[in-house]
């Protein structure tokens, strides 16, 4: 491989580390008693943010307790996401082009896989209320969007990544890149 | 012909008009109100005011906050008298706020707020007000708004020189406007007696710099004079404290007459570094006292009231250089240090003139003994032209209170005149005077008595308010203006009614409080006995005739609801939580009958109601404020039964699905 593409490999896996210390993805909450807004913060490995005040809000809905516990994700995600950084230094060591390729392919199943978890976690908080709600609002879900922003009742709510999973967005183009470099600029070694 | 005849009119016309005019009575003097003042104090919906007023309930024993340059009342501070709107004084956790020697005192007449100081300018930790009438500091914390300590101040009488404090807040001081005879001394004497038995006592209590707790450290036994106000020195006079004192003809009957014979009152100047070093030298001679030390622990959210037993006193009479006396005209009141600590202005409130001594006179004519006389045998009465830097001359009627605006110039209020004075503090020239509406006392220039004022805003801090806003019967609002200094000329901006009474205030740019501002108390951080930290933990324990209810308050509900098995004759504590984790959602509790008050408990703090139940049947209790959608089902009931029911103790909530 060449210099450039070992070198962006080396800083995309350098980046992903981020995910360890800041988190990749939050929820934002909007409402007019809220000028402030409140902000559920998704990690590798767990929620922070204003939980206990969105809980708190949800109860009048009957949404379910939020709760890290609940998410086994959380548990083995950063074995996982440990393996996919590891897999970057390791292509990067053997100067493998092949792993590489296999890198970028775990890279793009990671992240559809955890959206689509995501998404099933969304789905399942926002429909399944609790019959003896407060609130209970006809046709009324609760699904805050996958990315971007929705309105529920008072609440504007967005879903965008935060610092770590823009970084993480980052190092994946990062790759994407190198990869296009190594393979589109050399067509005659493409066999 | 025809110009005879004009001439002739006009001559008439000349008459007439001058008839009129010397008729008609002289126009009052209008304020001039600024053609920008609606501009000036408006602060647009959902932005904050520039600065925090605080101002001294007087005879509510409340501090009032404000916000300035609107006016706009931000929050009573309950400090000196119970709050049925909060519970303080009324809970559990509060009621030893208020105990002093005499027992529960729940009221008071708070006249001076004072703001803590380092290296003489404002810091917006603390701000201290004095108990007139049962003689207490206070210390409120502008973190939280609340009162956090209050201590009681022994052998004296009426604290109204207090609690002004040095230059670091090294002290804050107390002083009797009643002289009386020391506490535990031979004190049933008769009231004639006063110059042989009665005495003063300047009370220097100590504050710790880093949490501001109190503690009466000494006080210097003085002459029977009434003691008015104080303020310390800063900078070059940093080491000296200076009180006003009338009566020192020491009247004890009809002291409207018998107090304003002589010409000159004094101003006593007080070394309290020297004061200081005597102490701790041990000097000091121990004596028997009693007076209550009051601290509320923010930890806990509960209060403890102590009885302290001794404190010590000097006697100035056998401690050379402690005390000078300045001669003042006619009966002073306010007494107040220039910025720059070389003058002090006293105004004398029969006087017709205002004197303003110098510091540096006053040392050199220590130096050279220029005395003029001696009180109680030995104390120094120091010439009045050798300690003088000069008078301002005719500044109207009745000089009370003097601020500084940094610029170089005081503000005088003239109670009898009803106006503030403008002067130049260099040449003691008057510059300008606007009328008062009406009556002025104290005046607050935004750190007008520090060293570094904030200027910019004047408060006119009126005693009588007659016509100035929609009336409301014979018992009228408390006015006060806002007066715009930043020019030559003063300029009305703003008339605004306040809870009674605007005493004095004391006013601090916004930023220096808003840093600190609390928010919310943590739940993990609550260390109340009786704190329930989760739903689940909520109980009722009965021991003997006492009842305790463990109860947590969360959006939208209380946790027990229903209490069976409670029996007439039961002490029921009423222990609630407020487990929110978030800002502004406190939840109130009241209990139907109560015959206290209701509490409003903030988020992650604990608050003890006592009941005692009078009647057998079912009593509801609930939330009082307005929390949130479901607020109104926030709600309970007990069951109270016979002193020998056998209904047994039993409570419990419906199943909440959400929060279990």
């Amino acid at each position: 491989m060449k210099l450039s593409s070992r070198i962006m490999i080396i800083i995309g896996a350098m980046l992903m580390i981020s995910a360890y210390f800041i988190p990749l993805w939050h929820i934002l909450l909007d409402a007019p008693q809220y000028p402030e807004g409140l902000e559920m913060k998704i990690s590798l490995n767990g929620l922070s943010g204003n939980i206990e005040q969105i809980n708190g809000l949800n109860h009048y809905i009957g949404m379910k307790f939020i709760k890290a516990d609940d998410f086994s994700e959380f548990k083995i995600l950063p074995y996982i996401f440990g393996l996919i950084i590891l897999t970057g230094f390791i292509t990067v060591f053997i100067n493998s082009r092949k792993l590489l390729r296999i890198w970028f392919i775990s890279l793009c199943l990671f992240a559809m896989l955890g959206f689509a978890d995501f998404y099933m976690w969304e789905y399942n908080y926002g429909h399944n209320l609790n019959p003896h709600a407060a609130i209970k609002v006809e046709g009324m879900n609760y699904q805050p969007p996958l990315v971007g922003y929705k309105q529920l009742l008072n609440f504007t709510a967005g879903s965008l990544p935060d610092t770590g999973g823009i970084l993480v967005g980052l190092s994946g183009l990062l790759v994407a890149v190198s990869l296009f470099s190594e393979f589109r600029l050399s067509p005659h070694k493409l066999k | 012909m025809k110009r005879s005849y004009n001439t002739l009119i006009l001559l008439t016309s000349v008459m007439l008009a001058s008839l009129f005019t010397s008729s008609c009575k002289p126009g009052k003097v209008g304020a001039s109100i600024d053609a920008d003042a609606a501009q000036k104090v408006y602060v647009a919906p959902g932005k904050y005011d520039e600065l925090y007023a605080f101002l001294s309930g007087g005879f509510s024993g409340q501090i009032a906050a404000y916000g300035l340059p609107s006016g706009r009342l931000l929050k009573v501070i309950p400090v000196f008298s119970q709050n049925p709107e909060n519970g303080y004084g009324y809970t559990e956790e509060t009621k030893p706020m208020l105990n002093t020697s005499h027992g529960f005192v729940p009221w008071d007449d708070s006249h001076h707020p004072e703001l803590s100081k380092t290296n003489g300018e404002d810091d917006g930790r603390w701000i201290f007000i004095n108990g007139n009438n049962t003689p207490r500091i206070a210390r409120i914390d502008l973190a939280t708004f609340k009162t956090a300590e209050i201590l009681e101040l022994p052998n004296i009488g009426g604290n109204h020189a207090s609690p002004f404090c040095t230059e670091n807040t090294e002290y804050v001081v107390g002083n009797t406007r009643f002289s009386q005879p020391l506490d535990y001394t031979k004190n049933d004497v008769p009231i004639d007696s006063y110059k042989e038995n009665f005495k003063g006592a300047v009370s220097f209590v100590k504050v710790d710099k880093d949490k501001g707790t109190m503690n009466l450290a000494f006080q210097l036994i003085v002459p029977p004079f009434n003691y008015d106000l104080a303020h310390a020195g800063k900078g070059p006079s940093h080491d000296w404290i200076f009180f006003t004192c009338y009566n020192t003809e020491q009247a004890h009957t009809l002291l409207e007459v018998n107090a304003s014979q002589r010409d000159k009152d004094y101003v006593m100047a007080v070394n309290w570094k020297k004061a200081e070093e005597l102490i701790k030298a041990g000097k000091g001679t121990k004596i028997a006292a009693k007076y209550a030390h009051n601290v509320y622990n923010e930890s806990t959210h509960m209060a403890t009231s102590t009885m302290e037993k001794e404190t010590q006193i000097l006697d100035v009479t056998q401690f050379p250089g402690l005390v000078y006396y300045i001669p003042c005209p006619k009966s002073p009141h306010g007494v107040d240090v220039t910025p720059d600590g070389e003058y002090i202005v006293a105004s004398g409130k029969l006087a017709a003139v205002i004197p303003v001594f110098s510091f540096k006179k006053m040392l050199d004519a220590i130096d050279k003994k220029q005395f003029e006389g001696k009180i109680s045998g030995n104390l120094p009465v120091l010439k009045y032209e050798a300690v003088l830097h000069g008078e301002v001359k005719k500044p109207g009627l009745g000089p009370l209170h003097t601020e500084f605006d940094g610029k170089g110039f005081a503000y005088t209020t003239m109670f009898v005149s009803s106006e503030v004075v403008k002067w130049k503090i260099e040449n003691l020239e008057i510059i300008d005077r606007i009328p008062s509406f009406y009556s002025p006392g104290h005046l607050c220039i935004p750190g007008g008595d520090s060293k570094k004022p904030y200027g910019k805003y004047l408060l006119s801090l009126n005693k009588i308010t007659k016509d100035r806003y929609l009336p409301t019967g014979p018992e009228l609002a408390q006015a006060c203006q806002l007066i715009d200094i930043s020019g030559n000329k003063m300029k009305l901006l703003l008339d605004f009614p306040t809870i009674g009474e605007p005493h004095y205030a004391q006013a601090i740019p916004a930023e220096k409080i808003l840093k600190n501002q609390v928010k919310f108390f943590k739940l993990e951080d609550n260390k109340n006995p009786y704190v329930t930290r989760m739903e689940k933990d909520a109980k009722v324990v009965r021991t003997g005739s006492r009842v305790d209810v463990y109860m947590t308050a969360i959006r939208s509900h209380l946790a027990p609801d229903n209490i069976e098995g409670i029996k007439l004759g039961d002490d029921v504590y009423v222990h609630v939580t407020n487990l929110e984790q978030d800002w502004d959602v406190p939840h109130g509790f009241a209990i139907k009958g109560a015959n206290n008050a209701e509490l409003l408990i903030m988020p992650g703090e604990t608050m003890t109601l006592k009941w005692n139940p009078e009647r057998v049947g079912i009593v509801p209790f609930y939330c009082t404020d307005f929390c949130s959608a479901l607020h109104q089902e926030m709600q309970g009931y007990f069951r109270v039964s016979t002193a020998d029911s056998k209904v047994p103790l039993k409570f419990s909530i419906g199943n909440n699905p959400v929060t279990q």
